[in-house]
């Protein structure tokens, strides 16, 4: 393989401290090495940020809720679908990209790894499809076990070890990575007509409550000492007033220890908490609530969130939180599909426009721009779309332009057709802070890298670590003023290097790369319990045979396997 | 205004997208400039000058602008697509999306035109003086905003699917239409001046529709309420007026409820 030199670039790597200095990055073998020979091949980075290629910690970009978007959604993709030259293939797509299109942009604004934030047990033959088929970037999916019938039902009684079992067989069976938890409870209470809004209501049936079901599962999760800690979406999602829910969930956590081989810090991952952070009763008198819950956040050293920023685009929105799409088919009249999964989840997805016009959906944008800029410790905060629902992440350029100049924020908060009733519900026009090109590489590579024990090789620039490195046509010393070049700057990387492999240049795509599917084998103890429990809902309850339920490794050819073993 | 003339020279093997044949890509151009536009056949990028024989310049303008198209076009597809201004005349028959997503100007197209053709077309004039296929001023597939506002005119029949999701703007259609007429329509005026075969207004939210001739099949979501008279596009005559889609949602305005209107010619 060949030995690259970067030279002369400004670099910005959380994991060594570097804040912008003109450092030489050494690339050999695909890795990040000391030095190289004098026949390295030498890239010039003089006026250019270099950073750690970036992490995606939440998205929804392959398995069967993002395809029924693609199939019900013909209209997102009928404009600007034709190839472009070069060794691309046709890309279409906006909210709802094919897979190739994802692989490509992802790479166009520098990432280089993308978790899967919803794959239900069931459909993971296709979500590990969807994955092989995109390109460049490596990715993982989390399954969802927030409703799932096992869980409940172990969790009822408090069997933890019988839990963190049939996790571990989850695991294996759909090469999955971690523990998602979406809307605990209430996706199942659907079922019976009902919702989960607090984290004491009770499932009906089950007997038991979200605040049981999220507590034994981030046991189980630490039981375990998997890389990702619990990764929840909470209950009351999108609603006035949520905010309580919210910090009622976050303080589940308290005095809960991480147990894990992989530098992860925090329990709890609280997803998209832009839309869990809402004060008031409706939608009249709807307020920000991102002050409250921040401080909380702040405060609570085991936690980590990200921020579900509003882009104010025309979206698709889909989550394994059922009920709650059918809630927003109710309010937006538009297209609503429901893909129930057998004992495990319900997935829904409804077109949605995030219209600047409406005061409701400008102070949802400006929520989200709170949080981080609430955000005291950065390597804990990290930004997402939750990509599409609240926008494309192809927007993420755009977010970081709006997080970095208080002006280009500001040029749009004045302008809303309402502005006076969001300045008057949120708190943004009050906050000066402009987040730096530092905190930037922490929200979006070091911390993400930590948060989902992957920092061994991922997110910085270290002697080591994997050689996925992303040059910006940014000079910190002339840093644009003008929002739109910040944005120009962040679509289009100047360079992209994954695992040492030059594969974007000026915003080309120059090569596929070698992308590799992560997923965690959990050794456990043997558990007839679980076995019999599994072999028994097989035959009762699912409408497939147990040996027709695993992924096979024709599905996920290119697998890098992270080892955990709770047998100790 | 000036005129650029396209005569067709080659017939396309394939259907040829012709994305960039409007007033808005030809503002501003000379001749041997219109000649180099892409337009893709299949998956290849060709350019117009490989079909067209091109005279004629365009204005500074899309609105000083004219097009005259003569020669085979009926497998050309997006004429006249997006045009925000100025004119353009096909003196042949058209493919799909003929006039789609237009803002302004007019489109004439002095032949038939094939389905999918002014969808959601927003303003100006479109007139085709032959028949039109399916989907004419609907929505795209999938998408929920169809016909919004301009003028449609068909002097022959159209096909099936008509004005699904039209939100405003009006078309009228001098020949018959075949079934789903403006169904989920939530705004905006048909006139059929021929018959319909089924389902007329269909899940009909906001809107009104005019039927000089038959509906093969009423829905049974509609309820005459009285007679009218009224001059509908230059006719004077004695309507029947329902109320419906009564199986549909239905927005409130001032506390009274808003229900869509169809008037069938006694």
């Amino acid at each position: 393989m060949s030995e690259y030199i970067i030279k002369n670039g400004h670099v910005f790597d959380p994991v060594q401290g570097i804040k912008g200095d003109k450092k030489d990055i050494a690339v050999k073998d695909g890795k990040i090495v000391e030095s190289v020979g004098s026949g390295a091949k030498v890239i010039d980075a003089s006026g250019k940020t270099v950073m750690a290629g970036a992490l995606e910690i939440h998205a929804h970009v392959a398995g069967p809720k993002v395809n029924a978007g693609r199939w019900y959604r013909p209209e997102d993709k009928h404009f600007d679908s034709h190839k472009k030259p070069g060794i691309t293939r046709i890309e279409g797509g906006k909210s709802i990209p094919t897979v190739f299109k994802t692989g490509y942009e992802y790479a166009r604004m520098g990432f280089t790894f993308a978790m899967e934030a919803a794959m239900p047990p069931l459909y993971a033959r296709h979500v590990h499809e969807e994955i092989h088929d995109t390109p460049i970037i490596d990715e993982a999916a989390l399954p969802v076990f927030g409703n799932n019938w096992f869980i409940l039902e172990y969790l009822k009684n408090q069997e933890i070890e019988n839990t963190a079992a049939y996790i571990a067989w989850v695991l294996r069976q759909t090469k999955g990575y971690g523990v998602k938890v979406v809307n605990p409870g209430g996706t199942e209470a659907w079922a019976w007509g009902l919702n989960c809004l607090t984290i004491h209501d009770p499932v009906p049936y089950f007997e038991i409550t979200p605040a049981e079901i999220v507590t034994g599962l981030m046991a189980a999760n630490e039981y375990l000492g998997l890389p990702h800690s619990m990764h929840i979406h909470q209950n009351d999602l999108g609603n006035p007033g949520n905010y309580k829910t919210t910090i009622d969930t976050l303080k589940l956590a308290e005095g809960v220890k991480p147990k894990n081989n992989f530098g992860r810090e925090q329990v709890m991952h609280s997803t998209h908490i832009q839309f869990h952070s809402y004060k008031g009763t409706n939608w009249g008198d709807f307020e920000s609530g991102a002050k409250e819950v921040m401080e909380y956040v702040n405060r609570q050293k085991n936690l980590t969130i990200d921020t579900g920023n509003v882009t104010l685009d025309e979206t698709t929105t889909m989550t394994a939180d059922g009920p709650f799409e059918h809630h927003l088919h109710g309010l937006n009249h538009l297209k609503w599909i429901n893909v129930d999964v057998e004992l495990e989840t319900a997935a829904g997805v409804v077109p949605f426009i995030y219209d600047p016009d409406n005061a409701v959906f400008a102070s949802q944008w400006a929520v989200g721009l709170e949080i981080p800029l609430y955000a005291k410790d950065p390597m804990r905060c990290f930004i997402t779309t939750d990509h599409p629902n609240a926008g494309p992440f192809t927007r993420y350029p755009r977010v970081y332009a709006w997080l970095m100049s208080q002006k280009y924020r500001n040029e749009r908060l004045n302008t809303f057709k309402k502005a006076d009733k969001v300045i008057g519900a949120t708190n943004l026009s009050g906050l000066d802070r402009e987040i730096t090109l530092y905190e930037l590489a922490q929200m979006t590579r070091a911390g993400p890298a930590r948060a989902l024990g992957l920092m061994k090789d991922y997110g910085g620039l270290k002697p080591g670590m994997n050689a996925d490195i992303a040059i910006y046509n940014i000079n910190p010393d002339k840093f644009p003023s003008d929002g739109l070049a910040i944005e120009k700057a962040f679509a289009n990387v100047a360079c992209l290097f994954k695992d040492g492999k030059i594969c974007v240049q000026e915003g080309k795509i120059a090569d596929m790369g070698h992308k590799k599917t992560f997923w965690v084998d959990a050794k456990v103890k043997e558990n007839k319990q679980v076995a019999h429990d599994i072999k028994e809902k097989f035959l009762r309850y699912y409408s497939i045979n147990e040996n027709n339920y695993s992924v096979p490794e024709s599905y996920a050819p290119h697998q890098h396997i992270i080892s955990v073993d709770a047998t100790q | 205004m000036n005129t650029v003339t396209l005569t067709v020279k080659n017939a396309p093997e394939l259907f040829l997208e012709c994305e960039n044949v409007n007033t808005d890509a030809f503002a501003g151009k000379k001749a041997d400039q219109i000649a180099k536009l892409g337009a893709f056949q299949g998956k290849e990028i060709t350019t117009l000058g490989d079909y067209f024989t091109i005279t004629g310049e365009a204005g500074a303008t899309a609105a000083d602008t004219k097009i005259v198209i003569n020669g085979d076009c009926t497998k050309m597809k997006y004429i006249g697509a997006k045009m925000t201004a100025g004119e353009v005349v096909v003196n042949s028959a058209c493919d799909m999306y003929t006039g789609s997503w237009m803002k302004g100007g007019k489109l004439v197209v002095n032949g038939d035109v094939h389905s999918f053709c002014g969808l959601a077309m927003a303003g100006g004039e479109f007139t085709i003086n032959g028949n039109a296929g399916n989907y004419l001023g609907a929505a795209y597939r999938g998408d929920w905003r169809g016909m919004s506002g301009g003028v449609l005119r068909v002097k022959g029949n159209a096909g099936s699917d008509v004005a699904t999701f039209m939100t405003g703007g009006e078309m009228i259609i001098e020949g018959n239409v075949d079934i789903h007429l403006g169904t989920h329509m939530e705004g905006g005026k048909i006139i059929l001046k021929g018959n319909a075969n089924r389902r007329v207004g269909g899940q009909l939210v906001k809107g009104e529709i005019y039927v000089f001739g038959s509906i093969n099949v009423m829905m049974p979501g509609y309820k005459p309420v009285r007679d009218v008279e009224l001059e509908v596009d230059g006719t004077k005559a004695k309507f029947t007026e329902y109320l419906g889609d009564l199986g549909e949602r239905h927005p409130k305005r001032k506390g009274e409820t808003v229900y869509g209107h169809l008037y069938m010619k006694q």
